[in-house]
């Protein structure tokens, strides 16, 4: 199989294999989590709570004073993978043709060097994050499979996606071939890891704020 | 002047005998370029360029020189299969006088059903002479594809081209498939090849293939690998896909005069926008420069005039395989071939029905835990 081949597959059938998994994934989890409905509510409630549900979600972004003192480095290293990944993958024109593609909407991107900036931190916080996980031993000891698959196939697009960006590995057709089957293990992976929770914190988050509004808690 | 005259002025007698087997030594490519007119300046200009194409050092201008000079004419046999005759096109409507036409001059082409005067029994005379003068060391030229469907599909003088391609190969030093379809297949190779077309390189194993893939390859390049192989001897170093490194080498992004505004994320969304007529980058449109190997960036067309994407066309990809069925030329490279909407819907459907199963087992077992649930007082805990 030449190269060339080879990304014929990631971007045909291999993807369309990515897709309908991912999809597939995430109907099945959120149906059965949203089905699982909510315990009854014993006390007097004050407001439907959606505001608070919504609030929630927004104001969880922010760390709690005492809790940023005492994990300064897991939360600003997290908010740098974080930020650079979501850069990387919503912000690059490559990427925004992709969802203009599939999903039909689109959205003004990023020059490529601010890109690759976002690339690298993401690519240096997600290894400080590694580094930190197998050294402290209390998360060294809490840590399974999941925690390190999870790490792995999310490093995988960025790191294979900087080197293909600048061209890092010849010929060009295998580095953008790697990065693409990079994303599709992503894809498959992630709706049965904890990975989901890049769509559940919305649902947690709101579910904890609205039952705290219903009960009159401000939030 | 030829060579034999060459020897005669510098003076000597010879006896008629000996005259006789001066006036039999073939003429060299040097013999060859003086007869079209070319000056010595031309001639060394040529050489320079030659080497430079190929990425020889300077001091390899003599040495191509002096090759070129008293080196007889190489013997090419140029076999066409299934083709459009683009290739010889390209090669034969470059520009004069350019390095491209000196090809003709460097080979002495033996056949070429095309381009040669001599049809029917008179033709497959010259190739079996020209096969037979020179065997062993004869190059072979192959363009277009070999159908394996059925002999019938394409043949020349009532011999498949299979059969053909074997006995020609047989006696050539080294082959070279000259565009897609000889290289890689080409347009009969694409879905859903109803021909049964393949490529050189599937039916030959032992010999030494050069691919020049490109739909058409730049003349050039061609004209530059025999330089290469009268003046050194060998074939020049090739990739993975045995195209010349010199030529094939960097992709068309790396080396597209556009690159620039891809970094900066301009792009032309149009044929006919404002992106397009600032002449911004055309990946948006389908450009396949950053997976495509060739020098057109560089060497560019007729006589380097421009190349596709100075014309304000993306690049199809048409020196690298299965180029026809890489999706649509339209289709940018991070878009998927095609659409997942059916890969969707299934998915969608699956997703709901056992997200739904799902839900209903956990509250059977829900419902189940609440009815058989036990009480249990701090006195039963303490028995325990």
């Amino acid at each position: 199989m030449t190269s060339a081949d080879f990304l014929l597959m990631v971007r045909g059938p291999a993807f369309h294999l990515a897709t309908a998994i991912f999809i597939f994934g995430i109907l099945w989890r959120i149906l059965e989590i949203l089905s699982l409905g909510q315990p009854r509510e014993h006390a007097a409630v004050r407001a439907l709570g959606i505001s608070g549900g919504f609030r929630t979600i927004v104001r969880r972004f922010v760390p709690a004073p005492g809790v940023f003192k005492r994990s300064m480095f897991i939360i600003l290293a997290g908010y740098l993978f974080h930020a650079g990944f979501l850069i990387s993958l919503f912000l690059f024109d490559p990427h925004i043709l992709l969802f203009k593609e599939t999903l039909g909407i689109s959205w003004p991107g990023l020059p490529a060097p601010l890109i690759n900036v976002s690339t690298l931190l993401g690519i240096f916080a997600m290894i400080a994050l590694l580094i930190n996980r197998l050294t402290h031993p209390v998360l060294k000891f809490l840590s399974g499979l999941e925690d390190y698959l999870s790490w792995t196939v999310t490093f995988l697009p960025l790191v294979t996606g900087y080197i293909a960006f600048q061209h890092l590995l010849q010929p060009y057709p295998l580095a953008l071939a790697l990065h693409i089957l990079s994303i599709e293990l992503l894809m498959i992976v992630l709706p049965f890891t904890k990975l989901m929770h890049t769509l559940t914190f919305l649902i947690a988050r709101w579910t904890t704020g609205s039952r705290a509004a219903q009960r009159g808690i401000e939030v | 002047m030829t060579q034999s005259n060459l020897i005669k002025n510098r003076g000597y007698h010879f006896l008629p005998q000996q005259e006789e087997i001066l006036m039999s030594i073939p003429p060299t490519i040097g013999d060859s370029l003086r007869k079209q007119g070319l000056s010595r300046r031309e001639f060394l200009k040529f050489c320079a360029t030659a080497a430079s194409l190929m990425a020889l050092p300077p001091t390899m201008i003599p040495r191509i020189a002096e090759a070129l000079e008293n080196t007889p004419r190489q013997s090419v046999i140029w076999l066409s299969f299934q083709e459009c005759t683009g290739c010889t096109e390209s090669l034969t409507r470059a520009h004069a006088p350019t390095i491209e036409n000196l090809i003709f001059n460097m080979i002495s082409l033996d056949y070429h059903h095309t381009l040669q005067a001599a049809s029917g029994d008179a033709a497959e005379k010259a190739r079996a002479e020209a096969m037979k003068a020179n065997h062993g060391n004869y190059l072979l030229v192959v363009d277009g594809s070999i159908p394996l469907g059925n002999p019938g599909y394409s043949t020349i003088a009532g011999i498949s081209n299979q059969d053909m391609l074997h006995e020609v190969a047989s006696g050539a030093k080294a082959i070279i498939a000259v565009g897609t379809c000889a290289a890689f297949g080409g347009l009969p190779y694409a879905y859903p090849n109803p021909t049964g077309a393949v490529s050189v390189q599937e039916l030959i194993r032992d010999k030494p293939i050069v691919n020049v893939p490109g739909c058409p390859p730049i003349p050039v390049v061609i004209s530059s690998i025999v330089a290469h192989y009268v003046t050194l001897g060998t074939l020049p170093q090739l990739d993975s896909l045995k195209r010349p490194m010199p030529f094939y080498g960097q992709n068309i992004h790396d080396r597209c005069y556009r690159r620039h505004f891809y970094h900066r994320g301009k792009f032309a969304e149009t044929f006919d926008d404002e992106g397009a007529k600032q002449g911004w980058c055309l990946y948006k449109l389908g450009c396949k420069g950053p997976v495509t190997y060739n020098a057109c960036a560089v060497l560019k067309w007729n006589d380097a005039t421009s190349f596709p994407i100075e014309s304000g066309h993306g690049c199809l990809g048409c020196s690298e395989p299965n180029f026809w069925d890489a999706g649509s030329f339209y289709k940018a490279l991070s878009i998927p071939t095609a659409g997942v909407a059916t890969a969707a819907s299934y998915a969608t459907v699956g997703g709901v029905a056992i997200g739904v199963v799902a839900g209903i087992r956990n509250r059977q077992q829900k419902t189940f835990a609440q009815q058989h649930h036990q009480t249990v007082t701090v006195d039963d805990l303490e028995r325990k």
